[in-house]
């Protein structure tokens, strides 16, 4: 057992674990962060998906001790000032999950890419959102509502351009 | 105490699982849903008495604030059935939408209507749902009849308040004509189905939330992170166990060197049983480890398991049955087909194909109090409550499923094997325990959808007329599994704790209102050489048997029409229209009419398959199929891109024509059959589960791949379609949706694949290389 310091959500964070402790767990289990889910263990589905400095990041196979001092995001953290954050509100909006397991993952890479590319085209969304599996097959509303938050997330920055003007 | 009384819902409404945070109990919404779904949970010593279901009480609690909470016995899987059961409710309540709430599946506080299963969520239980609600607004009327000193006749409703027609400052609400006390009426009905007050329920008519699409209560949950599952739970003194499986199929244990693990940190135990072996550690990642590192010896069975996948087919076809079904025939196909102009024959294959689950098999048992408590997302939590009762030969009120959410499975949980797994261990180390399994476990062991292989016949006459057709399938179906049986989940297998005879099985058949003079339709079940401890479990998977029937019956119905040199859906209508004959559901007119309306929607230009091919690389076209299930019924056109240099198929877009009745949620419903048209289209285009003479070889998504993000079509359109021939009778039924779905699709797409190649895909799934094969073979 080793301790661990982490940053997650901003806030600091300390646990008493084995180094070689995948995040997934220490997340779940030690910091009652239920967002990211184990799905497959082997970095294929990405349900336990996290921010790490921006980067969506498979916690499953990524070990606690590899993240010290960096910014991790979950998916409870993404919402601001009790405000929920452009995709989780499209999600709502367009209605998308079915049984929502896999959803933390699909919301967090989808902020990843559109961080990334706040403009993504139809086949950009379909290769970046690819490696992040639903099996009750909710892709077509996702993408959905990727492109609806990519607009709202468009006009909330042209409208801060404008107020800087 | 046989109903929730209104001090029991008070005092657990506001306790989460414990552990597993908090979340406010009430706002403008009524009960979150955090709130709800943990209800019931908080520990309390039992025992767990059946809940009543001839008591209203267990149905309905109405509050001081206005407030109502539904007590349902059905689970939600994700397809918004709690929020239509809300609609429906407070409809026929008469309150407000938003001011009820729903609990679902938990066995010691919501009557027991079987979980779900067979998309049968308003079809069958929506009606005493329905009739239960109404009996409460006419038990309040008389209540506030009283109360007002004004006639029932003269009395009006609107959102919870009761006043009078004549004089509407007489007024007062439900809450506080009941708030804080029982109903005290006693229902009547045979069973769970049929319980009824005597209140009438409303005209379709008179209803107000029905057809309108309240967003899903539990969503906002699930994208913020509050959402409460079941693999969320954690409890004080909580193990964590993992399984190990037998690395061969039909392997026996010989011995166990537990030293092998007795030096990783927080090992508490390893217990085993007959073939059934776990490790229970302090923390899960240390029970993962130890399971990977526990060295377990196995003995190989005498003789393989089962054929390679490769020569599955074969395999089955050659294989002694071990049950057949009594042939249907109408009129004389033998005479017929000798009579005939043309015969066609085809055979279709669909392989095993496994429930996948995203989120692998999991459950919490705590043993606190000699009694099992089980966090479940066990769609049939009775009956997982009913099975561990039995399997552990505990009574059945010292037991209780609390169900929660949890990860899509489409039947996997019907034989919840993570369920008893953790009740066992509970039991065995006294102290709570979860249980989940692995991914390469779960894709290997979960329980799978039958292989079915089918012989189609048809003859048409000189003018291009089917007269005769013939269904002939081969199910490798025996010892499909039931529903959370004691004697049949997998660890009552492994333990030896089975039952002596396996389940027959069954080879269905396909569903179709075709008026064709000579038919026979004849089926048979086929085993595999291991018929007990296998992988290869069968199991229900979304509409158990639909998807492979329909894929031959439809994909042949085209090769008819191609033969025929007919328009495949002028061909469908054809044999759709040479009957006036009908049952109870106006089936026949509803499948006409949802023919028409996915053709008309899709744009459908009238000529025979295949379409002339194009130069290009990309071949584009279109397929249609159909299928009814018990009275819902489906069209769907399928447009294809087929890539003539990779085999690669997309497809681009997809028309399903749905009539399902009454539709309670229609936004609700348009997501649940888009998400069931692609989990189907999964099947068509990717899944199989593969396996040597030793193991299965599908275990993860690698080698089990599925339908992706980049498969998605670039458009969906549903139409819901009203085909009754009295479409405003205020009876309309509200039909089954989720399954019916999933039936067509694997035929739709292959009759696209075939109108843009002209080649014929007769074996599922149509991944790149089998179709690159089949295109080059015909040297396309």
């Amino acid at each position: 057992m080793s301790t661990i310091k982490l940053t997650v959500n901003g806030e600091a964070r300390t646990v008493e674990v084995e180094p070689s402790t995948p995040l997934l767990y220490v997340l779940r289990n030690d910091l009652d962060l239920r967002g990211p889910r184990f799905g497959c263990g082997l970095g294929q589905c990405g349900a336990c998906t996290v921010l790490i400095k921006g980067e969506a990041v498979r916690s499953c196979v990524r070990a606690v001790s590899t993240v010290q001092g960096a910014e991790i995001t979950t998916l409870e953290g993404l919402a601001r000032d009790g405000v929920l954050h452009p995709l989780q509100q499209a999600w709502i909006d367009e209605q998308v999950p079915q049984c929502g397991f896999c959803q933390n993952g699909q919301i967090l890479t989808a902020k990843a890419l559109l961080d990334r590319n706040p403009t993504p085209t139809d086949a950009e969304i379909r290769e970046g959102m690819s490696r992040t599996l639903c099996r009750c097959m909710t892709y077509y509303r996702i993408q959905a509502a990727i492109k609806r938050a990519a607009t709202a997330l468009q006009s909330t920055r042209s409208g801060n351009e404008e107020v800087r003007r | 105490m046989s109903a929730p009384s209104r001090r029991d819902f008070l005092k657990t409404s506001g306790m989460l699982v414990v552990g597993i945070g908090a979340a406010s109990v009430t706002g403008a919404d009524g009960p979150t849903f955090a709130a709800v779904q943990g209800t019931g949970a908080a520990q309390s010593a039992g025992p767990y008495p059946d809940v009543d279901f001839r008591q209203l009480d267990s149905w309905i609690v109405v509050r001081a604030d206005n407030t109502a909470t539904f007590y349902v016995g059905k689970t939600d899987l994700g397809q918004g059935t709690g929020t239509a059961f809300r609609q429906i409710m407070a409809d026929e309540l008469d309150i407000a939408y938003d001011k009820t709430s729903c609990v679902m599946g938990s066995t010691d506080i919501t009557v027991d209507q079987g979980g779900s299963g067979g998309s049968d969520a308003l079809q069958t239980d929506g009606w005493p749902m329905r009739r239960v609600a109404a009996e409460a607004r006419r038990v309040l009327l008389e209540m506030a009849s009283s109360r007002l000193g004004v006639p029932v006749a003269g009395l009006v409703v609107a959102e919870g308040v009761v006043s009078g027609a004549a004089d509407p400052s007489k007024r007062v609400t439900y809450g506080e004509l009941i708030g804080g006390k029982r109903f005290n009426i006693t229902l009547t009905g045979r069973n769970v189905d049929a319980t009824t007050g005597v209140a009438p329920i409303k005209t379709v008519q008179q209803l107000k939330n029905v057809g309108q699409s309240p967003q899903r209560y539990d969503i906002p949950p699930k994208v913020d992170g509050t959402a409460k599952w079941a693999v969320d739970v954690k409890l004080p003194g909580m193990l964590h166990a993992r399984n190990v499986k037998p690395p061969l199929a039909g392997a026996t244990l010989v011995g166990i060197d537990e030293s092998s693990v007795r030096g990783i940190p927080g090992f508490v135990k390893v217990v085993s049983k007959g073939n059934y072996v776990a490790v229970v550690c302090e923390r899960e990642e240390q029970a993962i480890r130890a399971a990977r590192q526990l060295k377990v010896d196995w003995r190989k069975p005498a003789t393989a398991p089962f054929p390679a996948s490769d020569g599955l087919f074969t395999y089955m076809r050659g294989a002694t049955p071990t049950s057949s079904a009594t042939p249907v025939v109408v009129g004389d196909p033998d005479a017929a087909r000798a009579a005939a102009a043309r015969v066609v024959e085809a055979d279709y294959d669909v392989p095993f194909q496994g429930h996948t689950a995203l989120g692998p098999a999991h459950a919490t048992a705590d043993p606190t109090n000699d009694q099992l408590t089980i966090y479940s997302n066990d769609m049939k939590s009775y009956g997982l409550r009913n099975g561990v009762a039995r399997f552990l030969n505990m009574p059945r009120d010292r037991v209780r499923v609390v169900w929660m959410e949890g990860p899509q499975a489409y039947g996997r949980t019907a034989a919840d094997d993570a369920g008893f797994e953790a009740a066992f261990l509970a039991k065995e180390l006294g102290r709570p325990v979860r249980v989940q399994w692995m991914r390469q476990e779960e894709t290997a062991w979960d329980t799978k959808g039958p292989a079915y292989a089918v012989k189609m016949r048809g003859a048409l006459d000189a003018q291009g007329n089917l007269v005769a057709i013939e269904y002939d399938a081969c199910a490798a179906d025996h010892n499909h599994l039931g529903y959370n049986e004691f004697d049949t989940v997998l660890i009552a297998q492994l333990t030896g704790q089975r039952k002596a005879e396996p389940a027959r099985g069954r080879a269905s058949y396909p569903s179709d209102m075709y008026a064709v003079p000579n038919r026979r339709m004849a089926g048979r079940v086929v085993p595999l050489p291991l018929v007990w401890e296998t992988p290869l479990r069968t199991g229900n998977l979304r509409d158990p048997d639909g998807p492979q029937v329909t894929f031959a019956s439809e994909s042949f119905i085209d090769e008819l029409a191609a033969a025929a040199k007919a328009d495949p859906v002028e061909f469908r209508l054809r044999l759709l229209t040479a009957s006036t004959e009908d049952d109870s559901g106006f089936r026949r007119a509803r499948s006409i009419a949802c023919i028409k309306a996915a053709a008309e929607k899709f744009g459908w230009d009238a000529r025979p398959s295949p379409r002339a091919r194009g130069a290009g690389d990309i071949l584009t076209g279109r397929g249609i199929a159909y299928a009814y299930r018990s009275q819902t019924v489906v069209a769907e056109i399928a447009e294809v891109e087929v890539n003539r240099k990779t085999g690669h198929v997309w497809v681009k877009r997809l028309v399903s024509a749905h009539d399902c009745g009454l539709v309670v949620n229609p936004e609700g419903l348009r997501r649940t059959l888009e998400c069931g048209m692609l989990h189907s289209l999964s099947r068509a285009l990717h899944e199989e589960v593969r396996f040597d003479t030793e193991r299965v070889t599908s275990v993860d998504w690698i080698s089990h791949p599925t339908l992706t993000h980049a498969d998605a079509p670039a458009s969906i359109d549903i139409v819901i379609v009203n085909g009754d021939p009295n479409p405003n009778r205020p009876d309309l039924p509200h039909y089954g949706a989720g399954e019916t779905v999933c039936k067509p699709m694997l035929a739709a797409v292959a009759n696209a694949i075939f109108d843009a190649t002209g080649v014929r895909l007769r074996r599922v799934p149509f991944r790149d290389a089998r179709v690159l094969a089949a295109l080059k073979a015909a040297g396309v």
